[in-house]
């Protein structure tokens, strides 16, 4: 809502002092945002009020150029070459001379252009920064719309040069202050300053017929509909730049003098207002539903198939409005129009609002309906209107207005008098709380601590005792309430699945990884980059029905498309080694039933509530990591080390080790990964995730570096880590002995190891692998693994016999299982 | 040497006279400083302190003497022998402490030399200032409860008091999730445009006393600039409790911000409106270490909670009233740590995040 100050100061008693500091402070303590304020831009030097004395059409150019005579309230009237043709001799204009300096820094001088000397300039409403409008010179009055000021009045004041517009974002509670009227209600009350509400106003006593025959048929959704007829209207009579001023500092551009009235009505009263041009009315107006196959041709040119749900204006050939949205194209407001029907309505919010969303027009109309409008002031704005038609384009009213009228007493809500203070934390006394109660509008009735609050028509937002403590506490100002800490409860501090996430991803962050979220969108050709095949679950996307990007409608179903997207990007911005990280929610697709609406007036039921949480699919949080160029860097020390498979299967250790599970790998095969180099990685027996280098085509449809290894596992999917138990630590001697086995090459070394700790039983502290050898002299088709272990009693101090025991027994197993003989 | 039996005169046991001793005593020490190095001094010890040495041979002859004179000589023997080990000793140390003044001094290295053989990795400043957030309230009892980013219709507006039609609904710009293949379009699912669902679920899951935060990811429909970008993260705050007030809630916020920045930060409310809670109020906080300066800045919504979505959860608004905040990590990250463009803190670049380290 844009709020001309100077318009306001017609309503409130500002006073003189009052700097826009003071009302942008004020408007915020009253929960009116201040988004700008718009200061008009400086104009120094003479400007003044010129009156057309003369008009020579110069002719010979190539648009039409004048060379006129204006009295500028000097002895001798001043010669101006201008070049629009919209005014007339003895009009009132806007006249900078020589040595002013407009907005942007457009200095005027007397100089000769059309063969005659130009000894000003007169002005057009963008020119002096006060409007868009450029079509013409601003012509300030012509006598018979209005008073024109006296020629070499200094102009600034008379176009408003110094008025500054404050613009607020109204919060969807208080439609009243979409209006001046509302707005000068608040800041009154807030400034403790006198005001006077323009909405009160007696409409005249008209006489005669009604102004039209009108049913409603759905008073539910209309509950006021009001209508006034006006015959006479000059149609080419020009709306008075004052009003055609406030209308664009306010944003709305001038159409005609009733469209205008219309709009200058509805800012300054909040009414909203059509205007139907009476001749193309057809028989009787009926307030309806729209019906099968009904369609309307909205103002804005749009042909519109309506709904059953749209409440219409009808008269005797079908729609010609859409009830508080937008009017009808037929009976629309032309050039010549000189008999008018005004209407003004109250409308049902949630239908305007339903309307307004399925016909995607959130017109200035319906923004007001949506939020709440006064229900008093349909006559009242059509009395207004009436005025202003007649006093600036000759309309007088005709017959008397329509005004049907269902609608119901407003309840009245009883209050306790504390419950403000006990909201707030303020001790405000009950006098205190009538008082400001009573300057939002409402009337108070009841002594003491029970009060019985009926709330102002133009508040439907006030239904509830909590609606109304907000209320005194906010005119009370919030600045009152003190800070006091409460005591909570002892908690229980974090679960064990949040520290879980904390650990994995500190886990990573100290090994090196740099944690990267990416937005959780993707599209179909990323899932086809990755080669995923047609049947793979992670193909089963959630779809957003409004992308911001149709590139990328869905939901992930795994981290890797933004986590490699993010590595290119680094990559392309010059980076070339990486590791990257990142953990969140995927959104994996499986069907369910849509997630059922509930009411609202008390708690679902058990069933209802677990059928609506059944609705929302499970969202695993996954973590995932790339690596591309060096995972340990060149320098002094040596060659730099490629990142490999086998960090992206460490990445994978680390994760679990952080979060106190065991991990068990394997090889496996599964896209994106390279068949050969995937790692399928194991919790309990169940894969929780995958990990290795990347397919070469996958790489090249990604245009990432080869060998770009990745793993992803699902940490929901692991199981809760157990209390470790604490090993006994044995003091007495270890034996250390290294032995090489010799096992086909298809062995894999985990199958080895497993069987050596098996044979080898609890004497083994621990076994390492610490060498892999192919080659001479093993035999081709095998390799060698060296293993280093560990032995250690913790009773007693081993034996040599012992030791040897433990070996052969270990090599034993490893021989049973895997077919490994000791390398001699 | 003299056989056990045979007859003796201690004079005649010429290894024992002082003389001798003497003498093999000023040879030592002779041999030891004539040692140049360590080795040379090992050379030269067996001679002198070895079992072979003279005074080790003249020690021998003590049995032979008789109980009288053997005191005496035996006097002698040791203190030769004490003065041998002391000289061997000195000459030791001597020698050490300048083979260690070389030696150590060979062996220098430049401690300078760069050793980053692990790639620093670091947390993103997102997931590092939630935590330290949710610590925060923890820290005050509270607990950190969770809710999916893909979230029921019902759960995200209605149970929250914002109706079907209501002007806020539209106002959220949400992202709305189609239903599935074969099922009518409406799957009555959004991407969660704020925390405050997780209001909801914690109430109707729990009876009061409720103390929880919910931090997490957000989603509007607002395209990627430097100030807004559609994903986002909001700490989620929440207290449902016999007699708490708007003060209550203030003196939370108050607390919250001297911790996050510094003792001189408080919050400042203005009035507001958000469906969920009556009063409601947008809160600035002092932030003095501004980078233009010391300043006010927005930094998130508040309010007690509207005795409507206490209904709608089961919560009896007599018995109880609660208050709740939701407040924007990247705001607070954006003031906090002088980041200008939002652009830097979504898109993943390492050079950004790695400035903030594993814990900030």
């Amino acid at each position: 809502m844009r709020v001309p100050i100077g318009w306001l100061a017609e309503h409130v008693d500002l006073p003189a002092e009052t700097t826009v500091e003071d009302l942008d402070t004020a408007f915020v303590r009253l929960g009116l945002e201040v988004e700008d304020v718009h200061r008009p831009e400086e104009v120094t030097g003479p400007l003044v009020v010129g009156r057309v004395l003369e008009v020579e059409e110069l002719a010979g150019f190539k648009k039409p150029i004048r060379y006129c005579r204006v009295d500028v309230g000097e002895e001798e009237p001043r010669g101006v070459v201008c070049g629009a043709t919209n005014f007339a001799v003895g009009d009132a204009v806007v006249v900078a001379l020589p040595g002013a300096v407009l907005p942007g820094g457009f200095a005027i001088s007397a100089r000769t252009t059309y063969g005659h000397v130009s000894d000003g300039m007169i002005c057009s409403a963008r020119e002096l920064g006060i409007g868009e409008d450029h079509a013409g010179i601003l012509v300030l009055g012509d006598g018979t719309t209005g008073p024109a000021p006296e020629a070499g009045t200094p102009a600034g004041p008379v176009v408003g040069l110094d008025d500054v517009v404050v613009e607020l974002a109204v919060t969807p509670d208080r439609g009243y202050c979409l209006s001046m009227r509302g707005i000068a209600r608040e800041i009154g009350t807030g400034l403790a300053v006198g005001w006077r509400d323009p909405g009160a106003l007696t409409p005249p006593a008209w006489s005669g017929d009604p102004a039209w025959a009108v049913t409603v048929e759905d008073p539910a959704r209309c509950d006021r509909f009001s209508m006034i007829a006006l015959e006479g209207l000059d149609p080419t009579a020009p709306s008075p730049w004052w009003m055609r001023r406030r209308l664009a500092q306010s944003g709305v551009r001038s159409i005609s003098l009733a469209v205008d009235v219309t709009n200058y009505v509805m800012l300054e009263l909040g009414q909203p207002m059509h205007a139907f041009d009476r001749d193309r009315v057809t028989g009787p107006i009926a307030v309806r539903l729209a019906r099968p196959g009904e369609r309307l041709t909205t103002l804005d040119g749009v042909d519109r198939a309506l709904d059953a749900d749209d409440l219409l204006i009808t008269d005797g050939s079908g729609p010609i409005g859409l009830a508080a949205v937008m009017g009808g194209a037929t009976t629309e407001i032309g050039d010549g129009t000189s008999s008018v029907l005004l209407e003004a309505a109250h409308w049902e919010p949630t239908g305007v609002a339903r309307t307004a969303r399925r016909h995607r027009l959130p017109s200035e109309a319906a923004k007001r309906f949506e939020r709440g409008v006064d229900p008093e002031m349909t006559v009242v704005a059509l009395a207004r209107a009436a005025a202003l038609l007649g006093e600036y384009g000759g309309a007088r009213v005709v017959g008397t207005p329509v005004d049907v009228d269902t609608r119901a007493p407003r309840p009245v809500v009883a209050l306790d008098a504390g419950l403000p203070g006990r909201v707030a934390g303020v001790p405000y006394t009950p006098a205190q709380v009538v008082e400001l109660l009573a300057a939002v509008g409402c009337t108070v009735d009841g002594e003491g601590a029970e009060l019985a609050v009926t709330p102002p028509p133009w508040r439907p937002d006030l239904t509830d005792p909590a609606d109304l403590a907000e209320e005194v506490v906010r005119l009370a100002g919030y600045d009152d309430v003190p800070s006091v800490l409460p005591t909570a409860p002892p908690g229980r501090g974090l679960t064990e699945g949040q520290r879980r996430r904390r650990a994995v991803g500190r886990a990573l962050a100290e090994a090196g990884y740099v944690e990267a979220p990416a937005y959780p969108f993707v599209g179909a050709a990323v899932l086809d980059a990755l080669g995923l095949p047609e049947d793979d679950p992670r193909r089963a996307v959630v779809l957003v029905r409004n992308p911001l990007s149709e590139e990328e409608p869905a939901l992930r179903t795994t981290l890797l498309p933004g986590l490699l997207a993010t590595l290119a990007r680094n990559l392309a911005r010059g980076q070339r080694d990486l590791a990257l990280f990142e953990h969140g929610s995927v959104f994996p697709g499986d069907r369910r039933s849509p997630a059922p609406l509930l009411g609202v007036d008390r708690r679902p039921d058990d069933d209802v509530l677990a059928a609506l949480l059944g609705a929302v699919p499970a969202q695993p949080w996954h973590v995932a990591v790339a690596l591309a160029g060096h995972r340990e860097p060149r320098g002094w020390w040596g060659p730099g080390r490629p990142a490999v498979w086998a960090d992206a299967v460490q990445a994978a250790r680390l994760v679990t080790e952080a979060a106190g599970v065991e991990l068990a790998v394997r090889a496996g095969e599964r896209a994106p990964w390279h068949p050969g180099r995937c790692a399928e990685l194991l919790v309990d027996g169940a894969v929780v995730g995958h990990a290795g280098e990347l397919h070469p085509r996958v790489c090249a449809a990604l245009q990432l570096p080869a060998r770009t290894s990745v793993m992803e596992l699902d940490l929901d999917a692991l199981p809760a880590a157990g209390v470790p138990a604490g090993p006994r630590v044995s003091a007495f001697p270890p034996v250390l002995m290294d032995l090489a086995l010799v096992v086909g090459e298809e062995v894999p070394a985990a199958e080895v190891d497993a069987a050596l700790r098996a044979g080898a039983g609890d004497l083994l502290e621990s076994l390492r692998l610490f060498d892999v050898w192919t080659g001479a002299p093993v035999p081709a088709g095998s390799r060698s693994l060296a293993y280093a272990l560990t032995l250690r009693a913790p009773d007693r101090t081993l034996t040599g016999e012992e030791a040897a025991a433990v070996r052969d027994a270990a090599v034993t197993a490893a021989a049973e299982r895997t077919g490994a003989v000791l390398r001699a | 040497m003299s056989g056990a039996n045979d007859p003796y005169d201690p004079k005649q046991v010429a290894a024992l006279s002082a003389e001798a001793l003497d003498a093999a005593v000023a040879e030592a020490r002779r041999a030891f400083a004539g040692a140049g190095d360590l080795a040379a001094l090992a050379a030269v010890r067996p001679a002198h302190l070895g079992d072979r040495a003279p005074v080790l041979l003249a020690r021998r002859e003590l049995g032979a003497l008789p109980p009288a004179a053997r005191a005496d000589a035996g006097k002698r023997v040791n203190a030769a022998r004490q003065a041998l080990t002391a000289a061997y000793e000195i000459r030791l140390a001597e020698l050490e402490a300048e083979r260690d003044a070389r030696v150590l001094a060979e062996e220098r290295v430049d401690v300078t030399l760069p050793w980053d053989r692990t790639p620093r990795g670091a947390r993103h400043p997102l997931t590092t200032l939630t935590d330290r957030i949710a610590d925060i309230f923890v820290g005050m009892g509270y607990e950190v409860a969770d809710g999916p980013e893909l979230e029921a219709e019902w759960l995200n507006f209605d149970a929250l008091n914002i109706g079907r039609d209501h002007p806020a609904r539209t106002m959220m710009d949400t992202f709305f999730i189609a239903g599935g293949p074969g099922q009518d379009e409406d799957s009555g699912l959004v991407l969660r445009t704020h925390t405050s669902p997780v209001q909801a679920r914690t109430m109707l899951a729990r009876t009061p006393p409720i103390y929880v935060v919910a931090p997490g990811r957000v989603y509007r429909t607002d395209e990627l600039d430097a100030t807004h970008t559609p994903v986002f993260h909001q700490v989620e705050g929440l207290a449902v409790d016999r007699g708490l007030s708007m003060a209550h809630l203030r003196g939370t916020l108050d607390h919250l911000a001297r911790i996050l920045f510094g003792a001189e930060a408080r919050t400042r409310w203005r009035p507001s409106y958000f469906p969920f809670t009556e009063p409601s109020a947008e809160f600035d906080v002092w932030f003095p270490e501004h980078r233009d300066g010391p300043r006010w800045v927005e930094w998130g919504g508040c309010g007690m909670v509207n005795p409507r979505v206490l209904v709608a959860c089961g919560i009896d608004p007599d018995e109880y009233s609660g208050f709740a905040f939701g407040l924007g990590i990247e705001r607070a990250l954006q003031f906090r740590s002088g980041v200008g463009d939002m652009r830097d803190i979504v898109e993943g670049d390492v050079r950004f995040t790695r400035a903030f380290g594993v814990e900030q």
